[in-house]
């Protein structure tokens, strides 16, 4: 197949050499012309205004105004802010709980499907589906199911089961509504976390399992020394992805409580925008904003290199 | 031919158990029982978010004469009241509108990349490739107050093709990326074949690499469509009028509306928010699975 649509290629261009096909040919022109798209809208639309985020941050703009240098102020006020330390401390917060929670959970269920099932496409489908549907929409159900007084879950645990006197205020009191949007991050990042170590489970060799039952290993013996070290690469790389993307969470919070009640679940930029684009504190939201970047960097070294450097040891083909 | 491509498919692992020890009972307490916890508690919401969407208020505010999980008399009032009492069907139209516009200008833009990146190799094309790769890493809540002067600059301010400009930058590095990967698997000796042959780079490109990049071109596609269609926080910010808002943002601050909320008309919206990537990921679950995992590995 190759060989003939060669062929017919040869003829084709026989036919009409093109001046501008030639100056295709070239390698450095095209090599320009491919990358001039990407790397355009890259640099217009993302580089640039990471580094305008980072100008504006040590300036005093306004929506309207555009502000001048005042060198650190702004992030000396914030220190001083009692609401961003609040956004830093929940933040931290809301990663590490969320993240523990959705690996623990997650690695459960890649394990589980990873065993032979009846269905299990299927399965692996449904898992899927709360990754696939829009955040917010999802959230919206989650904030209808933490309703006061309508929730489902309090009706499930007052009515039904007869465990609690009450309905639970999820949303009314700072730690119920933290710990509420914990659940719902959780809830999401379960089938990303799952189908992506599934993938990294699939990978691990049948015959080493033999090879260690043989020798008497128990299943956790099994899980620790073959399962885990085995998955550490992936684990290293669906980790940075998932702390960076809960640290700098913003619709599940907007959407559920938008950093109430009295700001006690206000993530990070769930503040820059309410301080920044809400209040038109260009600059201030801007600093805030920036302010994630060294958390950020540090969660991502950690992940990194804390778990990646261990697939040196293993030796692992995962490039 | 396409199979031997792509590569991202999973090994069959045809290992059956083993060890005869783990008795049926003992199977359904450590898989079964739990998996089945896990599908109940992932759909849930979904479940309860459709039932909400049907149940006349009557019965949604009321859980001691009617069974909260059931409906008793359902209804299509809170659907027809979105479609036709509010700009549901417009924010429906710019939101599909901004996807398959951005989706398409990425894909466009990452499958050159890549080609460029993988095949045409030159000095520093892995330091491109690298930075390409960084740019996924930076997330939206970092640069959307930067990028809001940005969009007012470009006079683009509360039109959607703000937003079909800028929804690229979260999309053409992970594109990018899962290309590569697919341009990877493609033997090089295919081109090198029809460069011998006389063939322009442009047609190597166009008649051998891009029909076999097929499955690699399905799957960045509709995962930047569901990306796009999920977006938040770009369309929060950039969008100002009610008629040019995406379907996210609009339920969340046009149909909320003081302190009483019509949760049957919130749910029936989200549901039919959710209803397109819903139906695009059931017909193509296996390129959703396969550009996930495909780009986590690479």
């Amino acid at each position: 197949m190759a060989l003939t649509t060669a062929i017919d290629l040869a003829a084709e261009r026989r036919a009409r050499p093109n001046p501008l096909a030639r100056l295709f040919d070239n390698k450095m022109f095209l090599i320009v012309v491919c990358l001039i798209p990407a790397v355009g809208l890259l640099t217009v639309f993302l580089s640039y205004p990471l580094g305008l985020g980072i100008w504006l941050a040590f300036t005093d703009a306004t929506i309207g105004r555009r502000g001048v240098f005042i060198g650190l102020e702004n992030f000396q006020y914030l220190l001083t802010d009692p609401l961003w330390r609040n956004a830093v401390f929940y933040s931290v917060l809301y990663t590490g709980v969320a993240t523990v929670g959705k690996f623990a959970l997650g690695f459960w269920l890649a394990l589980l499907l990873n065993k032979h099932l009846p269905f299990k496409s299927i399965i692996r489908a449904i898992v899927l589906l709360p990754w696939i549907v829009p955040t917010v929409l999802s959230a919206i159900a989650f904030w209808w199911i933490y309703d006061p007084q309508f929730s489902i879950i309090s009706y499930l645990l007052v009515e039904v089961l007869g465990v609690r006197e009450t309905n639970i205020d999820f949303l009314g009191n700072p730690w119920g509504a933290r710990f509420s949007l914990i659940a719902a991050n959780i809830w999401r990042g379960i089938p990303f976390v799952a189908i992506s170590l599934l993938a990294g489970l699939q990978t691990i060799s049948p015959s080493l399992y033999e090879a260690a039952m043989l020798d008497g290993a128990t299943p956790w013996q099994r899980f620790r020394y073959i399962t885990l070290p085995m998955m550490m690469p992936i684990l290293a790389i669906v980790m940075t992805f998932s702390i960076i993307f809960t640290f700098s969470d913003f619709q599940l919070v907007y959407a559920i409580t938008r950093g109430g009640p009295v700001n006690s679940t206000h993530l990070l930029a769930t503040l820059a925008f309410q301080r920044g684009i809400a209040s038109g504190e260009l600059a201030e939201g801007a600093a805030i904003a920036v302010s994630m970047i060294p958390f950020l960097v540090f969660a991502t070294l950690f992940s990194y290199f804390g778990l990646g450097r261990r697939k040196w040891q293993q030796g692992s083909d995962n490039e | 031919m396409s199979d031997s491509v792509a590569n991202q498919a999973p090994p069959a692992l045809a290992k059956p158990e083993l060890m005869s020890w783990d008795s049926r009972t003992r199977r359904v307490v450590t898989i079964y029982l739990p998996l089945a916890i896990f599908v109940f508690i992932l759909l849930f919401p979904f479940y309860w978010m459709s039932l909400t969407a049907l149940k006349p208020n009557a019965e949604l505010l009321d859980y001691k004469t009617h069974n909260p999980f059931w409906i008793s008399s359902p209804t299509l009032d809170h659907i027809k009241h979105l479609l036709f009492n509010t700009a549901y069907p417009r924010w429906l139209w710019t939101t599909m509108l901004v996807a398959v516009t951005s989706t398409f200008l990425s894909l466009a833009a990452s499958t050159l990349a890549a080609y460029a990146i993988e095949r045409l190799r030159f000095k520093g094309s892995s330091y491109v490739g690298l930075g390409i790769y960084l740019a996924y890493l930076v997330p939206q809540s970092i640069l959307f107050i930067p990028l809001a002067t940005v969009v007012v600059q470009f006079g683009l301010f509360d039109s959607p093709l703000a937003l079909i400009l800028v929804f690229p930058t979260f999309l053409v590095p992970f594109c990018t990326w899962l290309l590569i990967g697919y341009f990877k698997s493609i033997p090089y000796e295919l081109e090198e074949c029809a460069l011998v042959d006389g063939a322009t780079r442009l047609q190597i490109l166009r008649k051998i690499t891009l029909p076999l990049a097929v499955p690699g071109l399905i799957s960045a596609g509709i995962f930047s469509f569901t990306l796009s269609w999920n977006e938040f926080i770009y369309s929060l910010a950039f969008i100002q009028s009610s008629s040019n808002k995406t379907v996210p943002v609009a339920i969340l601050t046009e149909l909320v509306s003081g302190d009483v909320y019509q949760w049957g008309a919130l749910m029936a919206g989200s549901l039919l928010g959710s209803l397109p990537v819903a139906l695009f990921y059931s017909l193509f679950v296996d390129y959703y699975v396969s550009s996930l995992t495909g780009a986590v590995k690479e």
